[in-house]
Formats: structure tokens, sequence, C-alpha cells
């Protein structure tokens, strides 16, 4: 079977824009649009569901503050207890105001740094990971859409001719 | 189109007839171009200055924290000064980047790329003030709870100074991750320009692999605005735990609790200073005057005057209450009329005339609205800065409970090396990162580019006249 793709360049977001909503409309699956810059809507009009990072980001906080929590619990009060100015060394509830910065910052480090982490796994970006946009002028100032061809290669062209493409082109997808 | 609408009253952020691909070609450019003169004496100058700072720094870890001025009374100074200087301008970046975004300003995205870098570059030269001022840098690792021969002794969590460890090293982490997640679309779009094989290696691996799949922008725009609202509190606990080096204490003068909200606006004044002080550089330097325009420089402004007088209003206060206490004790703190009539009197009178008197000119719009105005009262108010917290630490210090044991700060050449240093290398980093480095994100510039620019605003409102 082949694997024909059609990308079709648009040079503007708001053609891109009504361009997406008259494909879906003629109930073609767009498979992919890479941009240069966050187009706004774009994800809505592709019926992409919305992410689910910043839950993710909760968690992670928690987790943070967790750890937070049972690091100076372990270090000061189990594992070696010290006077330390009179601050009460006996119990984590009464020593707990001197450790709330600590708590603070834990929260934002894990909640940050995890958050980035799985968006960089989710959306597969890392150092040496090869970029996957099939045209350089993408991250400059035009806009691709890529949608599969099955045997309708001449309807979908005439489709996107109208819909403003300023280049339609039919590439075998390996 | 009705969704790129902005009220005409709005003065454009994009001058000029600007379309997306004359944005990638105007950033592009100082990196694909040649230096000029102009920048390799700036770059060898700081690499100087950065020279001679190595130099004390390695005099100093090989004799001994003697080499400084420091004494038994005044056991911090240039130092500490230093290392609270930085960490201050580091605010303005994460400020910036965070706090606007989360108040959905336009204007930062001009100036958020090179205010972040500045962030990161700033706490740089903040970290080594205390890593060698430990005497031995290579048991800077103490200051990390990890398990160890001790016993295992660990970390004490009471003290701010380990707060401090935590605030910075998670600041400079977070600011980091944001930064460099907000230049992998610039770092593509200079890797899909590159002609040069090294070239475009190089920005595949910093980049990397950025496409710009709908999906991965969605994603992106979220992980933006959830950092800017973990960086928000972020960076005012750093300030505020930094404060905290002092108002924990119980010296008199430091002893004080407006002192984090004190500092962390002090720390957001001299912040923006320092954007002005580079962007009003930059922007001539790199041809980017159409992007940093005077309505930028005017709202940085209005930033530097709301936090100017927050700070002179907390100096008010200090001083009043230190007079109003009766105490002879407070009349040695830094904010008294003994420090302003004693030996430190030309301190503190620089610290009034820099830090509160000069902003006061940008309530004449004339010169907030002007870059040669802004440059001078910008490099006026890191001055006064810098002499905000010497006075903070040297003149409290100077005078004990116990007048036999009153002594003076005198800085060595050591001292003065290292400060220089950390500027020079300040600027060996900052005039890299010019070179190499998208200095504005325009993958953010262009999607405003409708609503802001100069060409859109005058298509759309042309209608109306």
């Amino acid at each position: 079977m082949s694997n024909k793709v059609i990308h079709a360049l648009y040079n503007d977001d708001d053609i891109l824009m009504d361009a997406v909503k008259k494909v879906k409309a003629a109930h073609h699956h767009i498979d992919e649009v890479f941009t240069p810059f966050p187009v706004h809507g774009l994800d809505k009009a592709l019926g992409l569901a919305p992410t689910k990072l910043a839950i993710t980001a909760f968690l992670y906080g928690l987790t943070g503050l967790s750890f937070a929590i049972w690091m100076t619990n372990y270090m000061m009060i189990e594992d070696w207890p010290q006077d330390i100015g009179g601050k009460p060394n006996f119990s984590w509830v009464e020593n707990m105001p001197a450790f709330v910065p600590i708590m603070f910052e834990l929260t934002v480090f894990f909640a940050a740094h995890l958050m980035v982490i799985t968006f960089y796994m989710r959306s597969r970006i890392w150092p040496f990971k090869e970029a996957e946009n099939p045209d350089v002028r993408t991250t400059d100032d035009h806009f691709l859409m890529e949608i599969s061809v099955h045997d309708n290669e001449k309807e979908l062209t005439a489709l996107l001719q109208e819909t403003g493409a300023v280049e339609i082109n039919v590439i075998d997808k390996h | 189109m009705s969704s790129h609408y902005e009220a005409p009253i709005r003065e454009p952020l994009v001058l000029g007839d600007k379309s997306y691909h004359d944005i990638t070609v105007d950033i592009a450019k100082p990196i694909e171009g040649k230096a000029n003169k102009n920048w390799y004496i700036a770059f060898t100058i700081s690499l100087i200055a950065f020279s001679w700072g190595i130099g004390c720094i390695l005099y100093t870890i090989g004799t001994g924290i003697g080499v400084w001025g420091l004494n038994k009374n005044i056991g911090w100074a240039w130092d500490i000064t230093n290392f609270v200087w930085w960490v201050g301008i580091g605010h303005a970046g994460t400020l910036i980047s965070a706090v606007l975004l989360l108040f959905r300003q336009r204007w930062r995205m001009a100036i958020n790329r090179s205010a972040e870098a500045m962030t990161i570059f700033a706490v740089f030269q903040a970290g080594l003030f205390p890593i060698i001022h430990m005497g031995r840098p290579w048991n800077a690792y103490w200051v990390l709870p990890i398990p160890n021969q001790f016993g295992s002794l660990w970390v004490n969590f009471n003290s701010p100074l380990l707060w401090d460890v935590f605030a910075i090293s998670t600041y400079l982490s977070v600011s980091l991750v944001f930064w460099w997640t907000g230049l992998l679309p610039d770092f593509a779009m200079l890797r899909d320009r590159a002609i040069k094989p090294f070239q475009k290696k190089i920005y595949a691996l910093l980049s990397f692999g950025w496409s710009g799949r709908a999906k991965d922008w969605q994603r992106f725009e979220e992980v933006s605005l959830v950092l800017a609202g973990l960086a928000t509190p972020l960076v005012l606990s750093v300030h505020t735990i930094v404060s905290m080096d002092f108002a924990t204490s119980i010296n008199p003068g430091w002893h004080s609790t407006i002192f984090p909200p004190y500092f962390v606006a002090g720390a957001i004044f001299s912040g923006f200073a320092m954007v002005q002080t580079l962007l009003g550089v930059m922007r001539k330097v790199t041809n980017l005057e159409n992007y940093i325009t005077r309505l930028h420089v005017e709202y940085m402004n209005m930033v530097i005057m709301l936090t100017g007088g927050i700070v002179a209003v907390a100096y008010a206060s200090e001083f009043f209450i230190a007079w109003y206490t009766g105490s002879p004790y407070e009349n040695f703190t830094y904010m008294s009329v003994g420090a302003a009539t004693g030996a430190y009197g030309w301190a503190f009178w620089s610290l009034i005339l820099f830090n509160i008197a000069i902003p006061q000119l940008l309530w004449i719009k004339k010169i907030r609205v002007s870059f040669i105005g802004s440059f001078l009262i910008s490099i006026a108010i890191n001055i006064g800065m810098w002499f905000e917290r010497f006075d903070i630490i040297a003149i409290v210090l100077s005078k004990g409970h116990l007048p036999s044991t009153w002594t003076r700060f005198e800085p060595t050449f050591v001292d003065v090396g290292v400060f220089i240093g950390t500027i020079g290398f300040f600027g060996v980093l900052f005039l890299l990162y010019a070179r190499t480095f998208p200095v504005i994100a325009q993958a953010e510039v262009k999607s405003i580019l409708k609503v802001s620019g100069e060409n859109y605003k005058k298509l759309r409102d042309g209608s109306h006249e």
C-alpha cells in the first residue's frame, strides 16, 4: 500500500484556519499541521483533546511537597535532632514554620521540572532528536497541512486549491 | 479579522511594515551576520575584566579570605553586597516573562528573552560569591542534603542561609528551563535557515528537534502558562528568602519585618534598571529598533517608578521607626540620622541620590520615553541599588553594641577585582548570547503581529478615520 500524503502550504494563519475548517467540513482527516508560531484556536479547529500537562504539574507539585515534608522530618527530627537556636526539634509540626521555605521551593522545583520533562517526552523533543517538519519554511512564515491520500488525490487537491493553499505537493511517505 | 482587534488607542508594539518573514530575517540577522567593531571592543573589555576577576578569585582561594578587607566585626561586606545585588538584578527576567504573561501584557514579548538571559547570567554571578566566601569552595557540596561520613550530619533546615541554597538553585534551574523551552521554536527557525552545515548541526541540537506540530504548540502554551504560574510566587520567594538572611538575625537595622516585600520591590527595581541598560545598547547594536520601541522603554520605566516608589516608602518607614523607637542602637542602623551624619554619610547620601532622587525624573514624560535619559537613569539605579545593599550590610555591622569594637570596612584590590570580574563575566556571557541566540522571542512576536503591528493596526483603524 502506498503511503501518499498531501502537503498543502499556506502563507497566512487566518487562511489556514479557514482551510482547516473547510477540510474538516468535507470530512477529511488532517494528519498534522505545522506552524511557525502558536495559532490560537487551531487545536480546537483540529479537534485536538485538551492537554493534561497542568494536571500532571499539580501532581508533581504534591510529590515535591511530600518529599520536602519527609526529608525535613527524617533529617531534622528523626535521624539527628539538634537544638538549633532553641527551635523545637522533637516534633515536625512544631518545627514546621522553619521548613515552609523548603516545602515551597521543592513543590515548585518538582512541579516545574517534571512537567517540562513530561512535555519533552510527550512531544518527543530532546537533544539530538531529528526535526520532523517536512518543509523548512514552516518555522519561518509558512503553515503546512498534511493529509493522507486514500485514492482521492484529485478531489483533495482541488479542495485544498480552493482553500487558498499557495503550494500543494503529493509526497510518498516512507 | 475581528479576532485580531486591538483598541486603536493602544500604540503599536511592532513598528514598520513587517511581515512574518521580515521578523525572521530581522531576528536572524545579528546571528548570521558578522560582529561589528563595537562588539569586539565590548567583548575584549569584558574578557579582560573577567580574567582579572578570575585572578582575584584564585588569589582569594589560594591565600584565604584574609586578602579581603573583612575584619572581626564586618564579616560580610562586598561579597554579600554583590551577591544580593546580582540576585536582585536577576529578578526582572522572570518577572517579565512570568508575571507579565499572567497579566497578558503583549509588550513583554520583545524583551522577555533578553531579560531572562540576563536573569540567568546574573544568578550565575550571584552564586559565585557565597561559594568563594566559603573559603574552601571544593566543599561547596556540603550545602546539599546528601548522606555523608559525619554521622550522617545533615544540613540545617532552620537556617535562612540553607533556604537560600534551595531558593536560588530552584530559581536558577526553573528560569533556565523556562527560557530554554521558549527558545526551542526560535532555535528551530535558525536551524531551518542555516546554510553552513556546522551551524545547522548546532542549532538542530539546541532546538531539540522542535517541529512545530499543532499538538506541540498546544502543550507549549500550556507549559508556558503553568511555568509562569509557578515562577511568579517563586520569583517573589527568592528575594524574600534573601532578605531573611538579614531579617531573621537580631541585629538592629536587620531585624525588620518589612524586609521581604521591601527587598522584592528593590530587586524588581534594580532588575528592570539593568534590563533598560542592556536593551538600550542592544537594540542599537542589533538593529532591533522596530521591536524594542519607545513604548517598551516607557512601560519599563513605569514599573521602575512603581517599585522605586515602594522602595522609597520602605526607606522612609525604616528611617521614621529608627527615630521613633528612641533606642540609641537604632541610631546606628543604615537608615538613621546617625548614618546620614556618620563616617558612612557619603554612602547614605549616594543611596538617597541614586535610588530616590534621580529616578523621580521619570515623572517627566519626555525623559520617560527618551532612550538616552532612561539609559542614564538606569545606570544611576544600578549604582544606587548596590549602595543600598552595602549600606544595609556595612553600616549596620560597623557599629555594634560595644563601642570599642566599632570599625570600618575598607575594600582591598581583591574585593574590587572580584566584583569587576563578575561584571566582566556577565558581559562576556551576555555578548556571546547576543551573537548566537535569537534575542527576541520571534515566534511570540509573530503571534501578536496582526494584533499590535503598526501596518496591521493602520489597515484596520484606517476605516474609522
